[in-house]
């Protein structure tokens, strides 16, 4: 025990001293989380629209005014003609063309029916995904409006227009904010990148200074070592969620509903895991440089993949079985369920127990590949 | 009638190698290398780089394990009992490998702590040593000088009073000066009882060993006294100089009896292959060949003429 303690003593040291570590380690990821709570957004603004009217009547016109007066839509230009607007789409001056084809007034009156055309630069696949949902929402309540105008015109009798209107209530963030949603997701990615990195760094860099050969032939023992290594990067994992939940609730406000114990019973055991396989890395490394490669080929992967920046749901089922493996994944849904749910332990009694057997699995056989001698 | 019975054990501290052999990708480092080190004795592993000394160091400390062969320190075996040889020998590998982070105190505290002792517990050991590098107590290992972090890495794997010490090429890229200090702290730590196993690059070195074991491409090529060997060397080298070394040098090597002929300080070294070789003829050689100032002596034999001969 005394021998651990001295060792994490030695650790603290040399982190402490690593004058150019420790503002990676403290500064950065709260800049981080900063910065991309404030810019990973996912609401689509100012898409730049455009329209080819073919018709010039007061039905095209009252379409365009629809788009006009929408938040999401800047009306960049009106084009004579489609091929000249694809010029300009192929151009990257506008995202949205809007054909409104000729008769197209004359259509709706008599043959209440006509086409639209709509086309939508879909390079940011997402971005046009969301494009086409504000469109096909305007144009369709533009039809229902119409539509009644029309048949109050035609048939020369007032009807009484039967209107549906639907009112979303969004549960458990209620202004649709996306910053105390993504918070707490950017909160768990932080955590987990900087404890992987360093202690996949931490036990390689004695190899590469020579310092593990020493060690090795003195009478310490593997886990002494080990627990000894990782220990302080453990408790640093704890710091940074504490100063990052801090800044969460004081900077944006994101309400933590649930038992903040519960966060970090979670994240400690968590954390093991993530020590766990910064450790399976270093023993399989021979450098600094391979480590961190190793380590960010995971965390790219783990991230994508987390249901942090694109939901789990929308994954193909092959993927979304991948995910099960990852364990940010379940970090993401227990803060999110916690922080914003309010969860209890009892509804985050399966992620915990996946991530104890997990943290187990892992650092036994990270430990067992652990090698003194070669 | 009282029997006063005295038993005095004799405790046979030493170093065993027998037949050790280790391949890396089928490239025989060591190659069936025996050899015995007696308890309290200082010996040398003689050799160029590349010779496979590291490699039988790090057999020998338990780091690796032989392809053949069987070693003991300290009458422990070095793949069984690989427990009991780290807590009583220390070792200095050739690669300065501490924390250079950290200072000199803290280095040994903590080295002193995984060895489960106290800098105080074992301080007579290293005192002398310590003494010189205690005004720099404070300072970090990384920015010492080379001939103090030596100090300091023999501190480290003295501080657990072990009874065998490893130190692999300790005088590589330290100044002649500290080199001979080195020495003569290793000779202190002999007389202490400590068997010392050293290896080194340096011929000159050889001769302050008890006894050496000249090594060369993974084979030990000879094991005795370093006078003992230049004593049996036979041959005469003589020590020729003259103005323009150069051309002595391929003069030499055309001479018709010549046997070897190489660079050796401030002279050169010539031995004839005739045992009825006569000075005066080279002399006039020489002279023919226009080189001027010429001298030619009996050298004393050194380590390095009967490793350059085998």
């Amino acid at each position: 025990m005394k021998i651990i303690l001295f060792i994490i003593q030695k650790e603290f040291k040399q982190i402490f001293r690593n004058k150019s570590m420790l503002p990676i380690i403290f500064i950065l990821p709260l800049l981080q989380l900063v910065i991309l709570s404030n810019a990973a957004s996912f609401e689509v603004k100012n898409i730049k629209f455009s329209y080819v009217d073919h018709d010039h009547s007061a039905a095209s016109r009252e379409l365009i005014r629809t788009f006009q007066s929408s938040d999401y839509f800047d009306i960049i230009a009106e084009f004579p003609s489609k091929k000249e607007a694809n010029l300009q789409m192929q151009k990257g001056n506008v995202d949205v063309i809007l054909e409104i084809p000729i008769h197209f007034e004359r259509n709706l009156i008599k043959q209440n029916y006509t086409n639209l055309s709509v086309s939508i630069n879909a390079i940011d696949g997402a971005a046009a995904g969301v494009s086409n949902v504000y469109i096909t929402q305007i144009i369709s309540s533009f039809n229902q409006s119409i539509k009644m105008r029309l048949q109050i015109y035609n048939q020369g009798n007032e009807v009484q227009p039967e209107n549906i209107l639907t009112i979303p209530s969004f549960w458990y963030n209620k202004n649709l904010n996306y910053k105390i949603f993504m918070v707490p997701g950017i909160l768990v990615l932080i955590v987990t990148m900087l404890s992987l990195f360093l202690s996949s760094m931490n036990i390689v860099r004695e190899k590469e200074m020579g310092t593990l050969e020493q060690i090795n032939v003195t009478p310490i023992k593997k886990h002494q070592f080990i627990i000894g290594k990782l220990f302080p990067f453990w408790i640093l994992g704890l710091v940074i969620l504490t100063v990052g939940l801090i800044i969460a609730k004081v900077l944006f406000n994101v309400p933590i509903l649930g038992n903040i114990f519960l966060i970090y019973l979670f994240t400690s055991i968590y954390l093991i895991l993530i020590l766990g396989i910064g450790l399976f890395i270093s023993n399989h490394t021979e450098t600094q440089q391979q480590a961190m490669f190793i380590a960010w080929f995971f965390t790219v992967i783990f991230i994508l993949m987390s249901g942090l920046f694109t939901p789990i749901e929308s994954m193909p089922s092959w993927a979304q079985k991948v995910t099960l493996l990852n364990p940010i994944r379940y970090f993401v849904e227990v803060i999110r369920m916690v922080m914003l749910k309010g969860a209890g332990f009892n509804d985050i009694k399966s992620q915990l127990v996946i991530i104890a057997i997990y943290a187990f699995a892992i650092n036994g056989f990270a430990v067992w590949s652990y090698k003194k001698t070669n | 009638m009282n029997f006063d019975i005295a038993i005095v054990i004799a405790i046979e501290m030493n170093i065993k190698v027998q037949n050790i052999s280790k391949s890396y990708n089928k490239i025989k480092a060591v190659d069936a290398v025996t050899f015995e080190v007696n308890s309290g004795e200082l010996f040398g592993l003689i050799g160029p780089d590349g010779a496979g000394k590291t490699t039988i160091f790090r057999i020998l400390t338990t780091l690796l394990m032989p392809d053949e062969g069987n070693a003991t320190v300290a009458e422990y075996d070095v793949v069984a009992d690989y427990k009991a040889i780290r807590s009583s020998v220390g070792y200095m590998p050739g690669k300065f490998s501490l924390y250079q982070d950290l200072t000199v105190e803290e280095n040994l505290e903590f080295f002193a702590t995984i060895f489960g002792t106290t800098l105080a517990e074992n301080y007579a050991l290293i005192a002398d040593i310590y003494i010189q590098l205690e005004p720099f107590k404070d300072r970090r290992a990384g920015a010492l000088s080379g001939g103090m972090k030596q100090k300091l890495a023999l501190c480290c794997a003295l501080i657990h009073a072990p009874k065998v010490l490893f130190l692999d090429e300790p005088t590589t890229g330290v100044d002649p000066v500290s080199r001979k200090e080195f020495w003569q702290m290793l000779k202190r730590l002999q007389l202490k009882g400590i068997t010392i196993l050293v290896s080194t690059p340096y011929m000159d070195e050889a001769s302050l060993c008890d006894r050496i074991a000249l090594i060369q491409k993974g084979k030990i090529l000879k094991i005795d006294a370093p006078q003992v060997i230049t004593a049996n060397y036979e041959k005469l080298i003589y020590d020729i100089q003259s103005k323009n070394t150069h051309g002595l040098i391929h003069d030499l090597k055309n001479y018709s009896s010549h046997y070897s002929v190489y660079a050796f300080g401030e002279f050169i070294h010539y031995i004839d292959k005739n045992v009825d070789f006569k000075p005066e003829d080279l002399q006039q050689y020489l002279e023919e060949k226009n080189h001027s100032d010429i001298i030619i002596k009996k050298a004393e034999t050194t380590i390095e003429d009967v490793f350059m001969d085998l």
